[in-house]
């Protein structure tokens, strides 16, 4: 009298790479077993950090960096637009932390307000991504049928494109603003997030709460916002958070490129570019610096994103 | 509420199917071209009345599962006719099935995917009262709260999340859920395969009891015909596809009519090791329902298998009284025309 394992319990215990719904499924339980307090958050968020020291370096350089930019006034007294020429080009001092640039504008506040900047851009584009991305997937799977084929099709094309190319040629048609250069990084963004949401509705569709949910008599658009997008959440974001790093970096090239955000928001890609051939010899400071802020940042959202990635998504992990 | 909602005539039969098909298309190629059907459910017909138990039975594949999701239109059946207290229920507009819906539940057989992870559990059994309209927020906790007790639940439970329960508690949870809009019907799909023998007892017990105490009719899938014998009034032996013996639970189990059924019963594992029994074991395995065999389905692996039941389909006919059997080798008791 042993009933045959069913499907859905086998796709838990059976790794395979596609994302689908199994690994949040006993996402709380697997942590309770390894002797995690579930029912405490702050129990939980302390169990997550001593397992993963990585993921809590990660954390804390993007905490640092999201406070950076919050409270960019306060750290520093400079201008960061206020040009001063006869300090053009100052070493590295009291006066001037990191040494002005070849307008003797102070490079250390030009660092701190590149980080609003950049997050403003890794976070807008990311959000921006998410949002459309999800209803891309959400609905290509959901509906399946002619709107997933025609949507696959088009993904496939923006898939074919790399990212870098893809945000440049959208820049450039959508012209240098901050809000453009959030579109630009958002839209080859969207199908890597809309095919993760497919693949995992494709399979969260199939499962017996959503056949409940339908024999007691719920319209679909409701099926697929509470049933089926909540358990969505998280290779989404997984996702999310190791696009950010990218959309930072996406954002420096296009600025050094002269296609992303326009002056007066200082820019790390932007200070790169201005400085890097000119006065790489005689002031390196000016490209060590900025150079140094987007090393920090894309490290730290991509230590976060592998953490979150072990622990939300364990059958995503590539070593050990 | 509907017309007919609240119909008590026991003379109307709570679930009657007749002719149910249900052929899935096989697709191949670029051009996605059917190449073929999968006869899954092909001509079943069943009726079940007022507070009784219809137990289905047969191998993995015949398509009991298809039979439960088709009666409740979960997956639309090809052609057949599904009466659910006399309402025909595949005629029915999207609006008037949502509100029909009621009157017919089903409890899955996986108490782990049968359950949204991600809300408690109150929030579940409290869903189908949300979805249609039912009571207040404070009426509808109650309601759950009183749910929650009747199937051996503490309501201080409610609040915890599916994977904090055991599986005969997840299975319970699932059966509040189905119990919530009082339906007059409520499909069991393997309700209690998943589970531990001695949590199927109990859930069993707890499924009878309801009946008795809310006059409920029960469609009872299962492949385990003990479970099956325990609860059910009348029992159907389905494979591939089509009912081939339909009578009384004690009639059945003791003087099967069909070949197939009696493999079935010779296959029941008896607990006395001294008892010595004809072994009747079926050769081979269940062919694809995407090709059935020609004339009766069972005749491929039938030890009394003759020419004629390669060729022809023997009907469903009454070989004792109220006992049907679909086989050539029984005679009806009146000639069919």
């Amino acid at each position: 009298m042993s009933p045959p394992p069913s499907e859905s319990a086998a796709s838990t215990i059976g790794g395979h790479s596609e994302s689908g719904p199994a690994a949040n499924v006993s996402f709380d339980a697997e942590l309770a077993r390894a002797g995690a307090n579930v029912n405490s958050r702050w129990g939980m968020a302390l169990f997550l950090a001593k397992r993963y020291p990585l993921g809590g370096v990660g954390l804390a350089i993007v905490t640092l960096f999201i406070l950076v930019a919050v409270f960019a006034p306060l750290i520093t007294g400079h201008d960061p637009l206020a040009t001063n020429p006869s300090i053009s080009l100052a070493k590295p001092a009291a006066a001037h932390l990191m040494g002005t640039d070849f307008m003797g504008r102070d490079l250390f506040s030009r660092v701190i307000y590149g980080a609003r900047t950049s997050l403003a851009v890794a976070f807008g584009a990311t959000l921006l991504g998410v949002v459309f991305g999800v209803l891309i997937g959400l609905a290509s799977g959901y509906l399946g049928g002619w709107v997933d084929l025609t949507t696959q099709r088009v993904i496939d094309m923006l898939q074919a494109l790399p990212t870098l190319i893809l945000a440049m040629a959208m820049a450039a048609a959508l012209g240098p603003s901050l809000t453009n250069t959030i579109i630009a990084i958002a839209i080859p963004k969207l199908p890597s997030i809309a095919r993760v949401i497919r693949a995992s509705t494709l399979s969260l569709r199939e499962m017996p709460f959503v056949e409940a949910a339908r024999a007691m008599g719920m319209s679909e658009m409701r099926i697929a916002l509470r049933h089926i997008l909540p358990n969505t959440l998280a290779p989404l974001i997984v996702l999310a958070t190791a696009g950010l790093g990218s959309a930072i970096l996406v954002e420096a090239s296009l600025s050094f490129l002269g296609l992303g955000v326009p002056e007066p928001h200082p820019s790390w890609g932007r200070m790169l570019s201005e400085s890097a051939a000119e006065y790489v010899r005689t002031a390196p400071w000016l490209v060590i610096f900025p150079g140094l802020a987007i090393t920090f940042a894309v490290f730290g959202t991509n230590l976060l994103g592998d953490a979150l990635r072990d622990i939300l998504d364990p059958r995503q992990r590539t070593s050990n | 509420m509907p017309d007919g909602a609240n119909d008590m005539n026991a003379n109307v039969p709570v679930l009657d199917v007749r002719n149910l098909k249900k052929h899935f298309p096989v697709r191949k190629g670029l051009l996605r071209k059917v190449a073929g059907h999968v006869y899954a459910v092909d001509g079943v017909s069943f009726s079940i009345a007022r507070g009784q138990t219809l137990g289905l039975v047969g191998e993995s594949g015949c398509g009991k599962s298809t039979v439960a999701r088709a009666v409740i239109r979960l997956i639309e059946p090809t052609s057949g006719e599904v009466r659910i207290l006399g309402r025909d229920i595949l005629s029915l507009s999207k609006d008037e099935l949502r509100e029909s819906r009621r009157q017919a539940q089903i409890i899955f057989q996986d108490p782990f995917s049968s359950l949204n992870p991600r809300m408690s559990a109150g929030e579940i059994v409290g869903e189908p009262l949300l979805v249609h309209g039912i009571g207040n927020k404070k009426e509808r906790e109650e309601r759950v709260a009183a749910l929650f007790d009747r199937v051996g639940l503490r309501a201080s439970q409610m609040g915890s999340l599916p994977h904090q329960f055991s599986g005969g508690q997840r299975q319970r949870i699932g059966i509040a859920r189905a119990l919530a809009l009082d339906p007059q019907l409520i499909i069991g799909d393997e309700p209690v395969s998943a589970l531990d023998v001695s949590i199927q007892a109990q859930v069993i017990n707890l499924l009878m009891d309801l009946q008795a105490e809310k006059n409920l009719s029960y469609l009872f899938i299962a492949h385990d015909l003990a479970v099956v014998e325990h609860i059910s009034h009348r029992v159907a032996v389905m494979y591939l596809g089509r009912v081939v013996e339909h009578a009384e639970t004690r009639a059945l189990f003791s003087s099967p009519q069909h070949p197939y059924t009696e493999a079935l019963l010779s296959a029941v594992p008896v607990p006395n090791p001294r008892l010595k029994r004809q072994k009747r074991l079926v050769q081979g395995d269940v062919p694809s329902p995407i090709n059935p065999p020609p004339g009766c389905h069972f005749h491929t692996r039938c030890p009394y298998a003759t020419e004629q039941c390669k060729v022809e389909v023997p009907p469903l006919v009454e070989v004792a009284p109220d006992h049907w059997a679909a086989c050539h080798l029984r005679k009806p008791l009146v000639a069919v025309v």
